[in-house]
């Protein structure tokens, strides 16, 4: 278990462009962090950096408060499960496991101990006489992990392991990494591209784009109070509303509907040139709760989805997403009446994509 | 059922190539098992008559044959394996680092497998009197290396580009450092290639004339290919000894290809990553 950090993290390849953005973070003792965001965005390349695998073009990382930057891979006291599993062939599985004890000459015994644990914990010791051909998907990633295991390592970094595997399995193994977490207590540092894995398994999200840190927060707080534009609409399935809108007498006009705004809301956007209007499909309610702000609109898309339905929305000029029951049976065409809780309403500078809460 | 188009031609083309290959080959094995007699005698015969073994014999007692060959095992096997270090080194380093004008030097490299062995043969020489080096191991095993290292080292880099970085990455994680992850990950799962550059490197080394016939004339360090020409007098071609003595030298490079054959065919890469 260790604690990192990243102090004004910089990448830049040729000293021209800039990749990662003077990034800070801090990972706390047996925190389970989860950098996200779409590709090319710099959550691989920041977490290689940590593990030694791309140089560091400036700023600091630190592990255990001692700094890493000049040490290679293998002096971090890190281990590492990649995305393709990167098992070595031409060993069984023992072996595999078995390699990085090995050089750093532990002995024998302590060697067969370790990677029987971790074999059995991760049901694979029926299998360590085997080579990573004979195995599945789902097996080798196991295998990969119990390598990262063995080792007892300070920190564990994951990179993107599940995207190899089909739904189903990710399903599974998402779960098992998080009973892993629970269980060893470690220190974990997880790259994803799919919100769903970094919301269901962290304690704190680093939501990046364009190498730049967008949001660093618990995934209650990213998903409920998102700090900017992109975090609004990266997480969640559908997505937050996000609409263009004008403030009039403290209400958001989105072209000839007014959703009035609470009043502190209001303010923070008076004066602003540019803002987007915020709401998430399921706060977007047919029936009215007291204090609910009603919200004129016209149904164009029914999409059932089995346990609800999504329905898109003409509101004003914009269109929006609500979660709605199953039951809704409303055709395209027909007037409906949301309402939303005052709580649940975001603004943003549309400009430079900023909350404003 | 039709064959598929193209098929006859197919299989003529390798018929062609296999008897061409193999035709000389099994006619000096034949030829070394007749006797001088029945060589001249014509209707030619194609199966020895009269198998025997009398020619094997004598090319062992007309020339230090046994030295020969050992000659020229030391100076084959150790240029084979200073070629493959150097050029593994090389070969990793083209295919891994992030050079400038990467294209440039494998260019070079290329190039400077073309120049003709004759032109460099008098600079080696010179090289080789002033260094005093002359009649020794050396003297063949450093040019046979270097001679050796174009086509060692291109074999190697498309080898290593095939290897995927997160092995090599994983395995600097795990504790090795850049080499350590080269020798005990990149090599070993690069096997077919590094066997293939080494039978290369082997063969060229092992059928080498002129270098040998120049720089180790002196009658115990010569190579096979110099100590065969040897058994011909000024009036005397003796056919059958001379066969017997070149089936001495053909039969390790056969066994050498026959025993890692399997090897450079076998595809240890699978299974490692994804898919």
């Amino acid at each position: 278990m260790a604690q990192v950090e990243l102090r004004g993290v910089t990448k830049s390849y040729d000293g021209k462009t800039t990749v990662i953005h003077g990034i800070d973070l801090e990972i706390r003792h047996g925190e389970f962090v989860v950098f996200v965001g779409p590709s090319g965005c710099g959550k691989s390349t920041l977490l290689r950096m940590i593990a030694g695998l791309e140089t560091i073009s400036g700023g600091e990382v630190r592990i255990d408060g001692r700094t890493v930057n000049d040490l290679p891979p293998r002096n971090r006291d890190i281990a590492m499960v990649f995305q393709d599993y990167a098992l070595y062939p031409h060993k069984n599985l023992y072996e595999n496991m078995a390699f990085g004890l090995r050089l750093r000459k532990t002995p024998e015994d302590a060697i067969r101990e370790r990677v029987m644990n971790a074999a059995k914990l991760l049901r694979i010791d029926h299998m360590l006489e085997r080579r990573p051909a004979a195995l599945s998907g789902g097996q080798r990633q196991r295998v990969a992990i119990g390598r990262a295991i063995v080792r007892e390592p300070k920190v564990f970094l994951f990179d993107e392991p599940l995207s190899n595997l089909d739904a189903q399995l990710r399903n599974e193994m998402r779960t098992e990494i998080k009973r892993l977490h629970q269980r060893l207590g470690a220190t974990i540092i997880y790259v994803t591209h799919d919100q769903v894995e970094a919301m269901t398994l962290a304690d704190r999200i680093a939501v990046l784009s364009a190498g730049h840190k967008m949001q660093y927060d618990t995934p209650d707080a990213i998903y409920h109070r998102p700090a900017a534009l992109f975090v609004a609409g990266f997480t969640g399935a559908p997505p937050m509303n996000l609409v263009d809108c004008e403030l009039a007498q403290g209400a958001a006009d989105l072209g000839g509907v007014r959703v009035p705004l609470p009043a502190e809301l209001a303010a923070r956007g008076a004066g602003q040139p540019a803002l987007k209007f915020g709401v998430r499909p399921e706060n977007l309610r047919l029936v009215a709760a007291p204090g609910d702000v009603p919200v004129p609109a016209e149904v164009s898309l029914l999409e059932p989805l089995g346990a609800e339905t999504l329905v898109t929305l003409k509101v004003g000029r914009a269109e929006v997403v609500a979660r709605c029951p199953a039951s809704f049976r409303e055709p395209p065409g027909s007037a409906v009446t949301l309402h939303v809780a005052p709580a649940h309403l975001h603004l943003f500078d549309a400009a430079s994509g900023a909350a404003l809460h | 059922m039709t064959l598929p188009r193209g098929r006859p031609l197919t299989l003529l083309a390798a018929a062609i190539v296999v008897v061409n290959g193999f035709f000389p080959a099994v006619w000096i094995l034949l030829t070394s098992l007749k006797s001088e007699a029945e060589l001249v005698s014509k209707p030619i015969t194609w199966w020895p008559r009269d198998p025997t073994l009398a020619n094997y014999v004598q090319a062992f007692t007309d020339q230090p044959l046994l030295r020969y060959l050992g000659n020229s095992l030391a100076v084959a096997v150790l240029s084979t394996i200073l070629s493959l270090v150097v050029a593994a080194l090389a070969a990793y380093a083209i295919a891994r680092l992030n050079l400038r004008h990467r294209q440039l030097i494998l260019t070079c490299i290329v190039a400077s497998s073309m120049f003709p062995l004759v032109t460099l043969l008098v600079p080696i020489f010179q090289t080789m009197r002033s260094l005093g080096l002359l009649n020794t191991y050396t003297a063949l095993v450093l040019p046979y290396t270097v001679l050796n290292l174009p086509v060692c080292t291109l074999v190697l880099v498309s080898f290593f580009q095939s290897i995927p970085r997160d092995l090599e990455n994983a395995a600097m994680i795990d504790g090795c450092t850049r080499l350590g992850a080269l020798w005990r990950v990149v090599v070993p799962l690069a096997a077919p290639g590094v066997f293939t550059a080494g039978i290369l490197a082997f063969v060229n080394a092992w059928d080498e004339f002129l270098l040998a016939l120049s720089l180790n004339a002196s009658a115990s360090m010569r190579t096979l290919p110099v100590g065969i020409t040897l058994y011909q007098g000024e009036f005397t071609f003796p056919w059958p000894i001379i066969s017997a003595a070149l089936v001495v030298a053909i039969v390790p490079v056969a066994v050498l290809i026959a025993v890692f054959q399997e090897r450079v065919v076998g595809g240890l890469t699978q299974g490692g990553l994804k898919g």
